[in-house]
């Protein structure tokens, strides 16, 4: 553990994998779905149904769905703004398969037509993992510039997802392959050094064979 | 790379002639990628963080599931009173550890030091003491790399979450970071700063985590002070010369192991302990 892990972080309470884990959850599904949430339904699983409430783990995801990071004072009251803001919120309970205690499903729409589903895991101290993506395994942290990449499972499209990351001297940190069954849906999540620049990102989504692309920026 | 043993950071303190809290800024330096100005600018930002939320701290706030609220009101209280059993000192610490644990509860902005739930004993033992000894902030700053080298430590040799090594891991740790820390800021040497550290983890050892609900709040919030005080104590045994007889590595190496045989009803799962009274299961409303 780094020392700032010890040390901090600035978090808003009261529980580091309840509510500032849920907000990071939430901020990273928001900046995914790349577009002001319309609708949101949230589907608590396991120790975040058990014990959310008294965590304020509804507020802290919809925190972090509206772009809020995990020391933002307006987290108690983000229900609130997020009806302001014209977002339509329902909870939900679910009993996912095989996932950890601290896990959300969020059903996410865009006012401009996206749309994702993301089960997100709070691991504990604030450190978060994305399960999954649209209903395929994936696993990333959110502590790097991530490309998410659905593919049908062709040959080739690793090798074109790599070399233009070559091309634009990108380091890949970790790389993960996952595919449905044989020649069916694929995806592959790259977590990298490195900022990926938006017309690489465009130039991919125009591939055949690619259905879609999200990258999660830190920018 | 973290420090797997307090003798690994007393050991390069030794060999390069540098403070213990200078041998944790360098490893950080490195891991980060930061220069020391940059790293020590992040480190008074996170003491700036815990005295705003200090400041911040409202009488009135009440946590969602009504438990929590306005006992840090009461200490401040206490304190004015003339005719007190405790000094100055300790008593400011209490009150700022449970105003701590408290606006944590009631969600408010706090300092994750190790946890969220034990986020009120360093900075009570630290504010206070900037406030009653009037050193700089400074100071401060490097016992807080004092606290951090010991938690780097604690995180990787044993346990700092509730659910892996139940309470001892988190205000045991703390109260160890804290112990540390003030060792230091009293003068103490490297020997002195270990053996505080081990002096506090021992009253520690073997604490459970069977919070009511499941939330951070009874017993957690009352246990900061707990925590801080016991920080203190054993600071001043070091300082007074007294060692531990079993070694601070042996005593983290020790908790960890206790933190395996703690049972897991007793760590977090809220399925026994205080967390199955009577009282608790009329009190929590889900």
């Amino acid at each position: 553990m780094q020392l700032f892990d010890i040390i901090g972080p600035i978090m808003v309470g009261p529980s580091s994998s309840h509510t500032a884990g849920a907000v990071k959850i939430g901020y990273v599904a928001g900046k995914l779905l790349d577009e002001p949430i319309s609708e949101a339904i949230i589907l608590l699983h396991g120790s975040f149904l058990a014990t959310g409430k008294g965590h304020g783990t509804d507020r802290a995801l919809i925190a972090g769905l509206l772009g809020m990071e995990p020391d933002d004072s307006r987290i108690p009251n983000s229900i609130e703004i997020a009806k302001d803001r014209g977002m339509d919120i329902q909870f939900g309970e679910i009993s996912l398969k095989d996932a950890h205690p601290n896990s959300v499903l969020l059903k996410l729409t865009g006012k401009y037509g996206r749309s994702l589903d993301i089960i997100g895991e709070s691991l504990g101290g604030s450190i978060i993992n994305i399960s999954s993506i649209d209903g395929l395994s994936a696993n990333f942290s959110g502590d790097y510039p991530t490309l998410i990449v659905h593919n049908m499972d062709q040959p080739g499209h690793v090798a074109e997802v790599t070399s233009m990351l070559s091309h634009k001297s990108v380091n890949i940190s970790s790389m993960q392959l996952y595919r449905e069954s044989r020649g069916g849906n694929a995806v592959m999540v790259l977590e990298c050094d490195q900022e990926i620049p938006t017309q690489a990102i465009e130039w991919l989504k125009k591939l055949e064979g690619v259905e879609k692309v999200t990258y999660y920026s830190l920018k | 790379m973290s420090f797997k043993m307090l003798s690994d950071i007393v050991n390069e303190s030794n060999q390069k002639q540098i403070a213990f809290w200078e041998v944790v800024l360098n490893d950080d330096c490195k891991n980060e990628g930061l220069s020391k100005d940059e790293s020590m600018k992040r480190m008074s930002d996170i003491y700036l963080a815990m005295k705003e939320a200090d400041l911040n701290y409202d009488p009135n706030a009440l946590s969602s599931s009504g438990m929590t609220g306005g006992d840090g009101a009461l200490l401040e209280k206490h304190r004015m009173q003339p005719n007190r059993l405790i000094g100055d000192f300790l008593t400011k610490v209490m009150e700022k550890a449970v105003k701590m644990g408290e606006s944590n509860a009631c969600m408010k902005r706090i300092v994750a030091a190790p946890t969220a739930g034990s986020c009120g004993v360093i900075p009570a033992v630290l504010i206070t003491y900037e406030e009653e000894r009037k050193v700089s902030v400074n100071k401060i700053v490097e016992a807080l790399y004092v606290a951090g080298g010991i938690g780097e430590v604690l995180a990787e040799s044993a346990e700092i979450s509730g659910a892996k090594g139940g309470c001892q891991a988190e205000i045991g740790s703390a109260s160890g970071m804290a112990a540390g820390a003030i060792a230091y800021l009293e003068g103490g040497d490297n020997e002195t700063i270990v053996h505080a550290v081990a002096l506090a983890l021992k009253n520690m050892l073997g604490l459970t985590c069977d919070p009511v609900g499941g939330l951070v709040e009874v017993p957690c919030v009352k246990r900061n002070v707990s925590g801080a005080v016991n920080a203190i104590i054993s600071s001043q045994m070091a300082i007074a010369g007294i060692r531990s007889r079993i070694p601070p590595d042996e005593v983290i190496d020790s908790m960890r192991r206790i933190g395996n045989l703690i049972p897991e009803c007793l760590k977090e799962t809220s399925k026994e302990g205080l967390a199955i009274t009577a009282t608790a299961l009329k009190t929590v409303v889900h």
